[in-house]
């Protein structure tokens, strides 16, 4: 009952737009979502059952996709964690890079796939740089931001229990800043999954991009939508994926700051 | 302070250049061949008297900015409207964040098979990108509005309306403000991805395009270096109208936020 009081508005959206493109506007360009849904089967959901049904197409774009996405995506987390707890600690030191940083995260990333792809001359290479180049900023940031604001009395308190500088970082600094080091993280796959699809579509040979311009090329329309409709549904499956990793690892955060 | 802080900004700045214009020569220009800073400087300062790229940056900023603005004149009504009618707001609440996690960039195909000229679909794919930001903090805006404040209005007999006008927006303000700025960033990312992506006759992304195919890194850098100013200038422009319009809300909120 909750459920139907929450989302009746999306089924009558669906009919509505289902109504429209089959009776009213007939057109190529806006096919009806159920002939979208139809074309997603075919692409990626009708195969073997032995593998979950997946085809090959699915197979071969999808999880490349993923993979770049995440592997871009952790690698960032990683330095964007280390530099800006380092540089969160460090006042007079964050002095010197903060306008470079101010600079860095103002370029718009997808400037810089021309650039990788002369560098590199890889399409791996140049969509895992720009992926990279292009998320680690929030992490950076938020990084930096959560390791300078830690608590007054949980550095002094660590000052008297007489924790050594490791210990220091490990015990207090990291756990203090980690709520804002989540957001960064949450923020960073988002732009993750955006900059997967450019610098697919602008130097892939395969993934959901690539397919997605190959429909675009070849004027499947509902090609196209059902590539939009799959990425909609992975930003949706990854976010919450997250989200849930998030309350488990900072479930005492919560606890402590009584957020319900 | 801020004497000190620019001072060490400049520093660091500098100290990057000449770490990198090092490393470049000594180093990674034996296996890579890449520009060093000093030659990219150089071509940057070049850039604003090529035509070329005048007139490319010209029309990427052009469909930035009347992106963004058509994108306000959306969003913000709309979260007004979805953010005082609570019944609608949980109606379309559910379609909303189907559509949000669709990756805008993903839109850019789609909008080349259904918009056939070129300037309406850039500009069209800056607008649908823009929106999001724009809305989700217009409507976080609409519902921080103090409760008391909105109350005592009403105790008073002021309408609805009135308590619209003088309360819910002003304060929500700021936060619509917020959503400009961080839409402004995204705004830039898409006016350049759907250059890169559909090409066209002049453009950022079709500068960098171009002088890829004729292996000019040094163009491109020296490209990327304007795009990259233009980004700073722009997010300094905003913020510094933010923090002089809304002066009282940072106050009230006690935050230096950024």
């Amino acid at each position: 009952m909750n459920v139907l009081n929450r989302l009746w508005f999306v089924p009558l959206v669906l009919a509505a737009w289902e109504v429209t493109t089959r009776f009213v506007v007939v057109s190529i360009d806006f096919p009806p979502p159920s002939e979208i849904v139809v074309r997603a089967y075919e692409l990626w959901f009708s195969g073997p059952a032995a593998r979950l049904f997946l085809t090959d197409d699915a197979l071969d774009n999808i999880l490349p996709s993923l993979a770049r996405m995440f592997v871009g995506w952790f690698l960032a987390a990683l330095f964007g964690v280390v530099a800006g707890v380092i540089l969160g600690r460090s006042r007079s030191l964050s002095g010197y890079v903060d306008g470079l940083i101010e600079f860095g995260r103002a370029v718009p990333p997808p400037m810089l796939l021309p650039l990788f792809l002369v560098l590199f001359q890889s399409g791996l290479a140049t969509q895992l740089a720009t992926i990279v180049f292009g998320v680690i900023w929030p992490v950076l940031l938020n990084s930096v931001d959560g390791a300078r604001s830690v608590d007054r009395t949980y550095t002094e308190t660590a000052t008297v229990f007489g924790l050594s500088k490791a210990q220091h970082l490990r015990v207090v600094v990291i756990p203090a800043a980690s709520p804002k080091i989540f957001a960064g993280l949450r923020l960073s796959l988002s732009l993750a999954l955006i900059l997967m699809v450019i610098s697919e579509i602008f130097g892939g040979t395969d993934g959901i991009g690539y397919q997605l311009l190959q429909a675009q090329r070849s004027f499947d329309a509902a090609g196209v939508w059902s590539a939009i409709a799959l990425l909609g549904v992975l930003g949706y499956l990854v976010n919450s994926l997250f989200v849930l990793a998030e309350r488990r690892v900072l479930v005492w955060h919560r606890q402590a700051n009584r957020i319900p | 302070m801020t004497r000190a802080r620019l001072t060490r900004g400049a520093i660091g700045v500098a100290g990057f250049l000449i770490v990198g214009e090092l490393v470049i020569r000594l180093w990674v220009g034996r296996t890579f061949d890449f520009p060093a800073p000093s030659a990219i400087l150089y071509e940057a300062a070049l850039l604003p008297v090529d035509p070329e790229f005048l007139e490319g940056s010209l029309v990427t900023m052009g469909n930035w900015g009347l992106g963004l603005l058509v994108a306000v004149g959306i969003a913000v009504p709309l979260g007004v409207l979805l953010g005082s009618l609570p019944t609608a707001e949980q109606a379309v609440r559910p379609l909303l964040e189907f559509l949000r996690p669709i990756p805008s960039v993903a839109i850019i195909p789609l909008a080349i098979l259904l918009i056939p000229d070129d300037a309406m679909m850039k500009v069209s794919v800056i607008v649908y990108a823009s929106l999001w930001p724009i809305l989700i903090n217009t409507l976080y805006g609409m519902h921080d509005v103090d409760p008391v404040a909105k109350e005592s209005m009403r105790t008073f007999g002021f309408g609805s309306l009135a308590v619209l006008g003088r309360v819910s927006l002003p304060s929500a303000a700021p936060f619509m403000a917020t959503g400009v700025r961080i839409a402004a960033g995204i705004a830039l990312v898409l006016a350049v991805s759907a250059e890169l992506v559909a090409g066209g006759v002049n453009g950022l992304g079709v500068y960098a395009v171009k002088a890829s195919s004729g292996n000019r890194m040094d163009l491109i850098m020296a490209a990327t270096l304007w795009a990259g100013l233009f980004g700073v200038g722009a997010n300094l422009v905003l913020q510094a109208a933010e923090r002089r319009l809304f002066r009282w809300h940072w106050l009230r909120t006690g935050g230096v936020r950024t």
